[in-house]
This record gives C-alpha cells, sequence and structure tokens, in this order.
C-alpha cells in the first residue's frame, strides 16, 4: 500500500491495543443488526490493524466496512483498553482518502458546505418544494406514494421548510429581555438555520429571556462533521480556523449550539489543533467555550416557566450529545421542570437510531434496520411527543415515524421551553 | 475454497451466510487470545437442519470446521487454525419455547447469554450462570466451554443448567439428548459429554436449560484488606462458618488500579486486595443478616474497611467494574495472558503466595483476581508480544504456573476451556489412562477429525 504517501494513519499504539475481548459487540448497532463480526467495532479494528501492516490491501470493501460505521460511539465508551474503535474507523476513512482521492468530494465538503451562501444556493430547491406547496400537493395527491421507498423515506424526512433560512433572519445581536448577565455566542449549525429555524430561533428567545445576550456570526462555516465523515478530516481542519476565528472577535463568555453534532465537533477543534503552535491556545480556548443549550440553561439560574405544556414526552439520545458530550442529564431535566409534562423514559434511549449523519441515503438498509429497532423502543412509550436535540436524529425518527403511520411529533428540547414560556405570557 | 463447494454452501444457508471476501476471513481469524488463523470459508446458518447440511458436505469433502458464537473466548479454541468453514451460530438466536410451567427455556444456541437472561427475568425466572462475557458470549459458546462465572459459587456452573441438547454429530446426524426432566439415568448422560467438548465432539445447535425463581434481594459488600493473604484465608473462614454467598470474587491491587483507570468509579488504588462479597435470597432480612454475619467474620479476619453497595446502581456498577478486570489489564501493557487454575479452596492462600513467587523469579508482573470461593483464580501475564524474549518467559511462567495448580491438587483450567494454549499440558494434568479414553471418545464420534481438530486433545 503507498502508504508513503499519506500524511496521517492511526497510531499503532492505539490499534495494536486491541485485545479482542469482545465487549465492543454488544453494544455495537450494526453488530446487533447483522450478527456478522465483519459489521462490528472489533472487526473494523482487526481490518484497520491488517491493512495498515500490509496483510490485506485497503481494498473498496474493507473501506467500504469503515464506512458501515455509524459512528455512534458506543463502543469507545464501552471499550475497556480505552481505544476507540469508532475513531480508528473514521481515520480510516481519511487513509482511504489520502490514498485515493474522491473528487466529488473536494468540491461538495471544501467548497459548497465551506460556504454559507452556496449552501443556501444548492438547497433553495427545497425551500421551494415546500413553501410554494409543492410539498403538500405531492402528499395530497399521495403521489409520494408512487416514490420507490428509499425515496419516500427520504422525502418524509425532510422537515417543514423555512421561507428563509435563519441565518438571513437572524441579527447579529439579540439583545436580552432583561438585565444581561451573559454575552453568549451563538453557533448556528447549517441544518439548524436551512431546516429546523424555528428550533433556533426558539434557542435565541429562551436565552434572550434567561439574561443573555446572544451574537450570531453569520460567517461561520460547517462545524467539519460531514467532511470527517468522509474521510476529509484535512478539511475541518480549515473549518476549525475560520469559526475559530470568528468567534474570537467577539467577548464571549460562553458559545453555545443547539445542534449536537456541530457541539461534538466544535468540541473537538482543541485536540485537532493540539500540535498546532499557532493555533492550539485559540483552540482550547475555543472548545472549552462550547455548550450544548440544555447544558448551558441548567447551569445558569433558569426562569422556571409557570405556563404549562401538556403532553406525554420521552427523549432521544443523541450519540454525539451523551456520548461525544456526556451531555445527558440536562435536557432531561430542562424537560421535567415544565409543568404538564408527563416524562417517560424510552429503553435504550441511548441506543443510535441509525442516522449518523447521511446514512439512510448511503446504507438505506442498515440504517431503517437500526430505526426498527428505535421505533418499537418508542413505541413502548406511548409518548405523543419524542425530544431530540440532534436535527439528524430528528430527521431520522420523522422518517421512522412516518414509515410507521404513528401520530408521534419530534421536537428540540428547547422548544419545549419556548413553548411553556409562550403559554405563560399568554396567560399573563 | 473450492467454488464448487461454496456454491454448495450458498446452496444450504443461502448467499447472505456464505461470505469469502479477504475482509470477512480477516475478521473471523481470532477470538479473545492473541492467537489467529484464516478460516477459508465462513458459513453463518440458521437452523439445526442447515448446521446438519453443511457437516455432511464437510465431512464428504474432509473440510474442518470450527465452531463459533461471538470469539470471547480465552483459550484459542475457535481460532481456525486448519483453515476450512468457520461455523458461526450467531443467526441462530431464536428462543424457541419459554416453558414456564416447568421453568424450562428452549434456545438456540447462537442467543447472546444476557439476551437469554433478560428474556427469561422478565418471566420472574432466573438463568443464574454469568461468566463475564455474558453480553458478548452465545449460550452455545458457554455451553461448548461449560461457562463458569462468580455467582457460580451458589449456584453451580453452566453444565449444571443444561437438561437437553440437539447436536449434530459429525457426520451430520442430529442426536437430540436430554429433556425436559430433572431427573434422568437412562442411558450414559451424552449431554454432559457435549458439554465442555468445545466443538469437538459434535456442534450444539439448540438447548434445553433449567431455570430457577430469580432472587428478589441482593446485598453487596466490598472489603478491603492490607494484604492479599488475608483476604484468601476470609474466603475460607466464611465458607467455613456455613455461609454460602452467591459469590466471593478476589481483586489485587493491580486488578483495582486497572479498572478504575478504565471506569473512575472511585475505587482506592492503594487497597492491597478486595473481596467483592454479594449475598442473594428471596428475603431481605435473611439476605441482610447474611452480609451482617459475613462482614463480622471480615473484621476479625482483618478487614481494614467494608462497604455495603447503598443503591441498585452502585452495585451495578461494583460488577460492570469486576467484569471489565480482565480487558482492562490491557492498559497496563499490550498482551496479557490469562489462566484460570483451580485448587481446592483450602488451598487459595498458598496458590497466590506461590503465583507472586513466580511473578517475582521472572520479573512479569501477575495480576490476580478471580472467584476466590470456588478456588477458582486468574492469574494474568502481562508482557508485550513484540519481545520475543518475554514471549519465551512468559512460557515457561504458565507452566509453572500450571505446576502450582497441580501440584496443590488443582486443575488447569476452571472455566475458560483447553483449546489450543492449554493444550500441552493435558497429560500432565490428566494423566495418560484418561487421555488415553478421552483420544477413544473423539475417535468414535469424529473418525475423520473434522471438528475443530487440534484442539484440546493431544495428537
Amino acid at each position: 500500500m503507498p502508504f508513503d504517501k499519506i500524511i496521517k494513519i492511526p497510531n499503532e499504539n492505539v490499534y495494536l491495543n486491541c485485545i479482542r475481548c469482545g465487549l465492543c459487540l454488544a453494544v455495537c448497532p450494526t453488530y446487533r443488526e447483522y450478527k456478522n463480526e465483519t459489521d462490528s467495532p472489533r472487526g473494523r479494528v482487526a481490518l484497520a490493524r491488517k491493512s495498515l501492516e500490509d496483510e490485506l490491501i485497503l481494498s473498496p470493501n474493507l473501506v467500504e466496512q469503515m464506512y458501515s460505521c455509524l459512528d455512534c460511539l458506543a463502543c469507545n465508551d464501552i471499550c475497556p483498553v480505552g481505544i476507540k474503535p469508532a475513531d480508528i474507523a473514521m481515520e480510516m476513512r481519511h487513509v482511504a482518502e489520502q490514498v485515493k482521492p474522491t473528487g466529488w468530494k473536494n468540491t461538495l465538503f471544501g467548497k459548497v458546505i465551506a460556504n454559507p451562501d452556496h449552501l443556501e444556493l444548492v438547497t433553495w430547491p427545497l425551500r421551494v418544494y415546500e413553501n410554494l406547496g409543492l410539498r403538500w400537493l405531492v402528499h395530497k395527491l399521495r403521489i409520494n406514494k408512487l416514490f420507490p421507498e428509499q425515496l419516500r423515506d427520504l422525502e418524509s424526512m425532510l422537515p417543514k421548510q423555512p421561507k428563509k433560512p435563519l441565518r438571513k433572519a437572524l441579527p447579529l445581536i439579540s439583545h436580552s429581555t432583561n438585565e444581561s448577565k451573559y454575552r453568549v455566542g451563538f453557533f448556528l449549525g447549517c441544518a439548524q438555520s436551512l431546516m429546523f429555524s424555528e428550533e433556533s430561533a426558539a434557542t435565541v428567545r429562551v436565552l434572550n429571556r434567561n439574561g443573555c445576550t446572544v451574537i450570531t456570526p453569520k460567517e461561520t462555516v460547517c462545524c467539519g462533521m460531514p467532511a470527517a465523515g468522509y474521510g476529509r478530516q484535512d478539511l475541518v481542519i480549515e473549518h476549525a480556523k475560520v469559526n475559530i476565528e470568528i468567534f474570537e472577535r467577539e467577548e464571549l463568555d460562553v458559545i453555545v449550539t443547539d445542534c449536537a453534532t456541530c457541539g461534538s465537533k466544535l468540541r473537538e477543534y482543541g485536540d485537532i489543533l493540539e500540535n498546532d503552535p499557532v493555533w492550539s491556545e485559540k483552540a482550547r480556548n475555543f472548545s472549552n467555550k462550547i455548550h450544548d443549550i440544555s447544558e448551558f440553561l441548567m447551569a445558569i439560574p433558569l426562569e422556571k416557566p409557570s405556563g404549562k405544556f401538556d403532553a406525554r414526552i420521552t427523549y432521544h439520545d443523541p450519540c454525539h450529545l451523551r456520548r461525544a458530550q456526556n451531555v445527558w442529564k440536562e435536557p432531561r431535566a430542562l424537560m421535567q421542570m415544565i409543568d404538564g409534562v408527563e416524562y417517560v423514559e424510552m429503553p435504550e434511549a441511548d441506543w443510535c437510531c441509525g442516522s449518523a449523519g447521511s446514512q439512510l441515503i448511503t446504507h438505506y438498509e442498515t440504517s431503517t434496520h437500526v430505526l426498527d429497532r428505535k421505533m418499537e423502543n418508542l413505541k413502548s412509550t406511548g409518548a405523543e411527543i419524542i425530544a431530540s436535540g440532534c436535527p439528524g436524529c430528528q430527521m431520522q425518527l420523522m422518517t421512522g415515524i412516518q414509515r410507521e403511520g404513528l401520530n408521534i411529533k419530534v421536537m428540540h428540547p428547547i422548544q419545549l421551553l419556548d413553548q411553556a414560556y409562550k403559554s405563560q405570557d399568554k396567560e399573563e | 475454497m473450492d467454488q464448487q463447494i461454496v456454491t454448495q454452501l450458498v446452496k444450504i444457508v443461502g448467499k447472505k451466510g456464505v461470505l469469502t471476501s479477504p475482509e470477512d476471513l480477516a475478521v473471523y481469524s481470532y477470538d479473545g487470545t492473541f492467537e489467529e488463523c484464516n478460516p477459508d470459508v465462513v458459513v453463518l446458518p440458521e437452523s439445526t437442519d442447515q448446521v446438519s447440511q453443511v457437516v455432511k458436505l464437510a465431512a464428504k469433502e474432509r473440510i474442518p470446521i470450527v465452531t463459533r458464537g461471538m470469539a470471547s473466548g480465552l483459550a484459542a479454541a475457535s481460532v481456525p487454525f486448519s483453515g476450512g468453514i468457520a461455523l458461526v451460530m450467531t443467526r441462530m438466536d431464536k428462543v424457541v419455547e419459554l416453558d414456564l410451567e416447568n421453568a424450562i427455556v428452549h434456545v438456540e444456541a447462537g442467543i447472546v447469554t444476557a439476551d437469554l437472561q433478560t428474556h427469561v427475568e422478565k418471566n420472574g425466572l432466573f438463568y443464574p450462570p454469568d461468566p463475564s462475557s455474558i453480553r458478548h458470549s452465545t449460550i452455545g459458546g458457554n455451553i461448548a466451554c461449560n461457562a463458569g462465572g462468580p455467582r457460580c459459587l451458589k449456584y453451580g456452573v453452566t453444565g449444571d443448567y443444561v437438561l437437553g441438547l440437539t447436536v449434530v454429530l459429525a457426520d451430520g446426524s442430529i442426536l437430540k439428548t436430554g429433556g425436559k426432566v430433572i431427573k434422568d439415568v437412562v442411558g450414559y448422560d451424552l449431554k454432559s459429554l457435549f458439554t465442555g467438548s468445545e466443538g469437538t465432539l459434535g456442534i450444539i445447535t439448540e438447548a434445553l436449560l433449567k431455570l430457577t425463581a430469580k432472587p428478589k434481594y441482593a446485598r453487596t459488600a466490598l472489603v478491603e484488606f492490607s494484604n492479599i493473604e488475608d483476604a484468601s484465608k476470609t474466603v475460607n473462614e466464611i465458607l467455613l462458618a456455613g455461609i454460602v454467598p452467591a459469590t466471593l470474587e478476589l481483586m489485587d491491587q493491580t486488578a483495582i488500579h486497572c479498572i478504575e483507570e478504565a471506569m473512575h468509579i472511585g475505587l482506592p488504588k492503594d487497597v492491597a486486595a478486595f473481596l467483592l462479597i454479594e449475598s442473594d435470597g428471596v428475603e431481605l432480612e435473611t439476605t441482610t443478616q447474611e452480609i451482617e454475619s459475613i462482614s463480622k467474620i471480615c473484621e476479625k479476619t482483618g478487614a481494614t474497611k467494608i462497604s455495603l453497595a447503598t443503591d441498585e446502581s452502585e452495585r451495578a456498577n461494583l460488577w460492570k467494574a469486576r467484569r471489565s478486570i480482565s480487558p482492562s489489564l490491557a492498559r497496563l501493557s499490550p498482551n496479557k495472558l490469562g489462566e484460570d487454575i483451580t485448587v481446592p479452596r483450602s488451598a487459595i492462600p498458598e496458590a497466590v503466595k506461590r503465583l507472586k513467587a513466580i511473578s517475582q523469579k521472572y520479573g512479569l508482573p501477575i495480576v490476580i483476581f478471580g472467584h476466590a470461593g470456588d478456588g477458582n483464580l486468574h492469574p494474568n501475564i502481562l508482557f508485550d508480544k513484540r519481545d520475543p524474549e518475554q514471549m519465551k518467559t512468559v512460557e515457561l511462567m504458565v507452566a509453572e504456573e500450571f505446576e502450582v495448580a497441580l501440584a496443590l491438587g488443582g486443575t488447569l483450567s476452571g472455566e475458560h476451556g483447553v483449546g489450543t494454549l492449554k493444550r500441552p499440558y493435558m497429560e500432565k494434568a490428566l494423566g495418560e489412562v484418561s487421555v488415553g479414553i478421552q483420544k477413544k471418545i473423539k475417535q468414535v464420534l469424529d473418525p475423520l477429525n473434522i471438528l475443530n481438530p487440534g484442539k484440546v486433545i493431544p495428537d
């Protein structure tokens, strides 16, 4: 294998330390679906080792095993040795890209996603589809029933599209509605701005109400997760530098995000740039300031809403929030402080939903199988609403709910609090 | 592998059940040890009938078959050193029947043991054997290795729960032995013969397992000692007092250090030895009384601190920690070789002393933990296999560990099995007569030597 060309490969001391105990098999969604070692973290680590040691060639099939990982991080968490199989799978994607770069990834992750204007332009048809009533028509005339199954699932994955991206609608500074106690930077993620703008608008409202002046820079670029997922860790470094620099200009107490995936990537900047003499300190400072919205709100004196939100609610842990950021108590606590909320814990709430960003497109069968398991657990709760603070998870859950014909709403936890405040304001 | 044979295998188990890519073969080359060797083809059957047909084909073509579940084994029993077919049972994972009235469960061999436990516990029943690999091993593998675990002190080992087995024999015929009866003395006890046979005599495809009522209460104590000798003596004092707790686990300082590094649950790293003791029962009062009596004994035998788990999550954490010891040792060195010698329990203090002496003599650390209550110890030698000198030393140390076990009236393995790694020591442990008769049994049941060849029984 032409490893001499490679800039970065996984550390030998990491993958050699796998003792093959098999603990990771128990928690891996893809292994549990197929009961095949090739689909397991232990298998992926073995394949990484064997290809890096030249025992196997870096074949398309080997690379595919790295892409079949959902990056849910459950194996990282359980590994008693402390090696991170999911990270190794990610790094191997990067190895594959270095050996044989794929042109379209450069365009997509290096040019389109790296520029919010471009990204808004290419997603414009989705907003047209929604806002000209085409989507309504498709559903009304049941045209979507004629779609092939996967396309139908993808269509149902699409949340209600905003008229315009939130990035365009939000001011740079949203002032606190009472005495300002915190200057909060808001990292508005691409999906939040383009797909879930109502959620992020709620985030800003809730922050403003609780003594936060919110600064939302408009020139931020993608956090880097999609590029990393497709083996372009080199682009993540570029994205990171842009974002760090933008937030550095503002004097901020914290930087908040309401997207689990963005949060997990932003927190990694410190590690990613650790060995860069110019950037390491700035990156570490930046990452240390990152907080998930629920984590930040539960850490400040939060106004308890007197308004009610009557519903039976359950919660799905985004992998990138629970495992990557160890945030899982806070969203639960946040929802349970609202009067009227009947909270019910879902079995296997922290089991991956199968989204993993784009797995429903690239690994349809696996993704839907993993989703089916989630739906079984969801149904057992009898909940009317499932909350989850990750756009990827939310879209996946919406797909599952449509597939099963269920009447369950998907929301961001912050929306529940926002609604409770709204109903309080109405009463007052 | 001959394409024609692959085609025939596909005919039997379907396309999805036959794997031949270099990547697939590579990941079916290992188990929980550092050994590896590729099979020629991987087959994932979905029924006893399919297994039977695969074996018939293999017998006709003289292809070795190495059966495996999730490959968590620690004796290289499921590593396919002779190539051939890796027969993977993980897709045969159904509960065929849960007979509540007779408290018997009928399962396929590939069900994950923890899944089986969860399933029966939902119905108020209990399957006690609890190997540390409970979440990543299958019941078929547990039976084939007669797996143990902490709870075996009170409840017995896997074999004690096997009432019946469906076994595919080396010619492809299907043997059903045992049944839903507790007592059965008609003919030889074949189910016991296949239990612990490590895939060398037949392929276990289904099992009937005895269940018990689930104990409602458990009280768990973590007891600290300033030296490992006091801890191991305490084990005997408790049992001599007529108390049989569910578990009596011994852990030395290094073991604790490793799990604390892995899990950060707040265990003190400076304590020489721990006993993890659990009492369980149907009534709260007797369970509490038992753990109190145990605490009193521990105080007398030199315990420096006794802490009781205050709630279920604390208890669960302690057990999670205990199950993580073996794998977490890899934090200290790249490789470890864990044995599971067993001695009469009165000999535990002496065994611990002699194991420590071996470590000192050769200069490689030996971590000691294990199921002290039933005399089953897990001395783990820590080493780096990239260093050939260390590899040689490890071999010498293992041989001496086995000598310690045998000299004290014990045996090579209490629950891991023989596989490949302990095979060279079989004759010494069992003697010529016993090995001779076992060779004959193998000859009768597997005349072509296609079932897991080269394992357990010496040539």
